[in-house]
């Protein structure tokens, strides 16, 4: 059963309730009271202040304060300043940001706005992903009625305040959710990241000081404006205030999106709210914060979940993907594929992470194959922290987490690879081997019949073979036996 | 600069495209998401017309094409299938369907099969991941699709029973 009374729904309160392209449906709610509020009641360092009392911190990944941001960016002289909403959700398995696009995109145009006049900036754009179609339409309409009604363009609500919004769109590029990269992109470059300082605060988008915040803190910023920071910072837990929303895939009954108080446990969101494990089986792992993340194990389901424990547990928040794994699903396989996800990714600008992570990703290949040894362990070891302590950006500092974690939380399971030439969870087929038991083989052909390479032999009613040379480790023969007669080691 | 062979409709669309982006540098991604969005695919006579109208080097509009993963060089089967591969998708078994679809089509992926029909495309995560492992062909969407129905999949647009969708999508 789902438990819906441990959710709390800030980011999402308004997905699913309203009509996302009528802007009298999102006023109803409430929405644009708190730019009006801004507008007409607070100074910039009234709202920058509340924000900053409320706790909020970045929801993209990295957790920095978002008041902070804010002032820093507002405390920089210049003729121009921009607001930039991060909405690149390019980390797999997430899916919050494009839920609120689709669902609730005024309430981040009216967040925009309300950094804008903050940090004394008149132009916002948006960088989303090209893959979003839909979310991208509803921003359109979003837009256009918000200029109809005022609440954006020349002097907005009577205020003198002006504050127009535009679209960038991204082109596939993960490592354009970084920052600079995504400011790079915008200016219609390739999307590498460069060193930082100088800060986007100091010096972003066209040389400008740049406020760049995620989908689903925008998401945040009208409702703390309207009901006061301290509503909002009684929620959650000291360090992490608020709300996070997790998008729960991979084994679990109840997929979709979460949104749960800063605080709560790993347990009580696969078990309570996601109904725990598929076809009942064993809960082994939950991975969070997508390939730059780490793999938690069961001994972390107690974990209160906020920025700082996920990063002591080794994984980290990130943009809030929660993939759940059961006994099934092989670690090393994970590392691997995170790894490969890196690898696509990777801009190619700095050494570590370009060729570093290709080498990890051979020496997880070995040990998938069957032909690693206990010395390679050693070595994605101290590979995975030169990566980490010398890539340029992010993407590059992170990469090598997913197999960092695997390997402290599930070193047993590398040892399996390595010293028996086995995979405990079954999934890397080079270390797979199937046999027919003659005793209890009948001879029915079954397998023979079904099998898709011909590298099964035998006579009717009479004990079949596989021939492993040929055998490809499909598992078809092992599905069909009626008799149980095949064996899988 | 080789001579550019493009027909003149094509050279004027590009021009035209750049011209509605006020032919500026910066907005060289748009342009290029807009002439593919037409053409289907960027290649590298296209390159050298974008470059010329936009007043920058072929180098650098060659270099933003390679970069980012939406982009192709290579045109698209008539029916572009995209296997998601994102962690959801991955963990729900899109290898086992993405070795399906190679298998059946006897392409590689981002290669078209030989009669143009198909073409084969891995993408990271389409944020549908509660319907994981999902396959996409054109803009329509399969979801929890299962090895056992690739077959299925791919014969239901050969036959054109489902190329209508494609087509309005």
């Amino acid at each position: 059963m789902t438990d819906t009374k441990k959710q709390i729904r800030i980011a999402l309160r308004n997905c699913g309730l309203i009509d996302p392209e009528q802007i009298e449906d999102y006023i109803a709610q409430d929405g644009y009271f708190a730019l009006g509020k801004c507008l007409t009641e607070y100074t910039q360092d009234q709202t920058i202040a509340e924000i900053k009392e409320s706790g909020l911190r970045g929801r993209g990944g990295g957790g920095f304060p978002t008041g902070l941001k804010w002032e820093i960016t507002k405390n920089v002289e210049a003729d121009q300043k921009f607001v930039v909403c991060n909405a690149d959700e390019g980390d797999p398995g997430a899916f919050m940001d494009r839920s609120i696009l689709e669902g609730d995109p005024h309430s981040v145009l009216e967040a925009m706005a309300i950094c804008g006049y903050c940090i004394g900036a008149d132009k916002g754009l948006i960088y989303i992903r090209a893959e979003y179609p839909l979310a991208i339409e509803r921003l359109k309409i979003a837009i256009k009625q918000a200029r109809e009604f005022g609440l954006l363009g020349n002097d907005i609500l009577g205020t003198g305040f002006n504050f127009d919004i535009e679209l960038r769109y991204g082109a596939g590029a993960f490592v354009c959710g970084e920052e600079t990269a995504l400011i790079h992109s915008m200016e219609g470059l390739r999307g590498e990241p460069t060193f930082k300082p100088p800060f986007p605060s100091v010096s972003g988008y066209m040389g400008k000081p740049t406020n760049v915040n995620n989908v689903e803190t925008f998401a945040s910023v009208p409702v703390i404006i309207n009901k006061g920071a301290g509503w909002f910072n009684k929620i959650g837990t000291e360090k992490s205030k608020g709300t996070k929303v997790f998008a729960l895939a991979g084994k679990i009954n109840n997929v979709g999106l979460v949104e749960v108080p800063m605080g709560t446990t790993l347990r009580e969101v696969v078990y309570d709210i996601g109904g725990g494990i598929v076809n009942g089986k064993e809960f082994k792992s939950v991975q969070t914060g997508g390939p730059s993340g780490g793999c938690l194990t069961k001994d972390f389901l107690d974990t209160p979940i906020d920025y700082d424990n996920l990063v002591a547990a080794g994984s980290m928040m990130g943009s809030g993907g929660m993939i759940v794994m059961d006994e099934d699903d092989c670690m090393v396989s994970i590392a691997k594929f995170y790894l490969e996800f890196t690898l696509e990714e990777s801009c190619g600008k700095c050494t570590p992470c370009r060729i570093g992570n290709k080498r990890l990703h051979e020496i997880l290949e070995k040990i998938t194959e069957g032909n690693g040894t206990e010395e390679d362990i050693d070595r994605l070891k101290v590979l995975s922290n030169v990566i980490k302590d010398t890539s340029l950006c992010g993407l590059g500092q992170s990469s090598p987490n997913p197999v960092l974690s695997t390997i402290a939380n599930f070193e047993d399971e590398y040892l399996a690879h390595v010293k028996d030439g086995k995979c405990p969870a079954g999934q890397c087929k080079s270390l797979l081997r199937y046999d027919i038991i003659e005793d209890l083989c009948t001879g029915c052909t079954l397998c023979f019949r079904n099998c898709p390479v011909g590298a099964i032999t035998g006579e009717r009613r009479a004990p079949h073979f596989i021939d492993q040379s040929l055998c490809i480790k499909c598992g078809v023969c092992f599905e069909k036996c009626k008799f149980d007669a095949i064996t899988l080691t | 600069m080789p001579e550019i062979k493009l027909s003149e409709n094509t050279i004027q669309l590009i021009k035209d495209i750049c011209f509605e982006f006020e032919n500026k540098e910066s907005e060289l991604i748009n342009v290029l998401h807009r002439v593919q969005g037409k053409l289907g695919y960027l290649p590298a006579e296209v390159q050298e017309v974008i470059a010329k109208e936009l007043k920058t080097g072929v180098a650098k509009v060659y270099g933003v094409v390679t970069f980012y993963s939406f982009f192709t060089m290579i045109p698209q089967g008539e029916f572009p299938i995209s296997i998601c591969m994102g962690t959801a998708c991955y963990v729900r078994g899109a290898e086992q369907v993405l070795a399906e679809f190679k298998r059946q089509l006897k392409v590689e992926v981002g290669e078209s099969t030989g009669d143009g029909k198909f073409s084969i495309n891995c993408l990271r995560c389409v944020g549908a991941c509660g319907l994981a492992p999902v396959v996409t062909v054109g803009e329509k969407v399969f979801g929890r699709v299962a090895p056992s129905q690739v077959k299925q999949i791919i014969a239901e647009y050969r036959e054109g029973r489902n190329s209508e969708d494609v087509k309005t999508a």
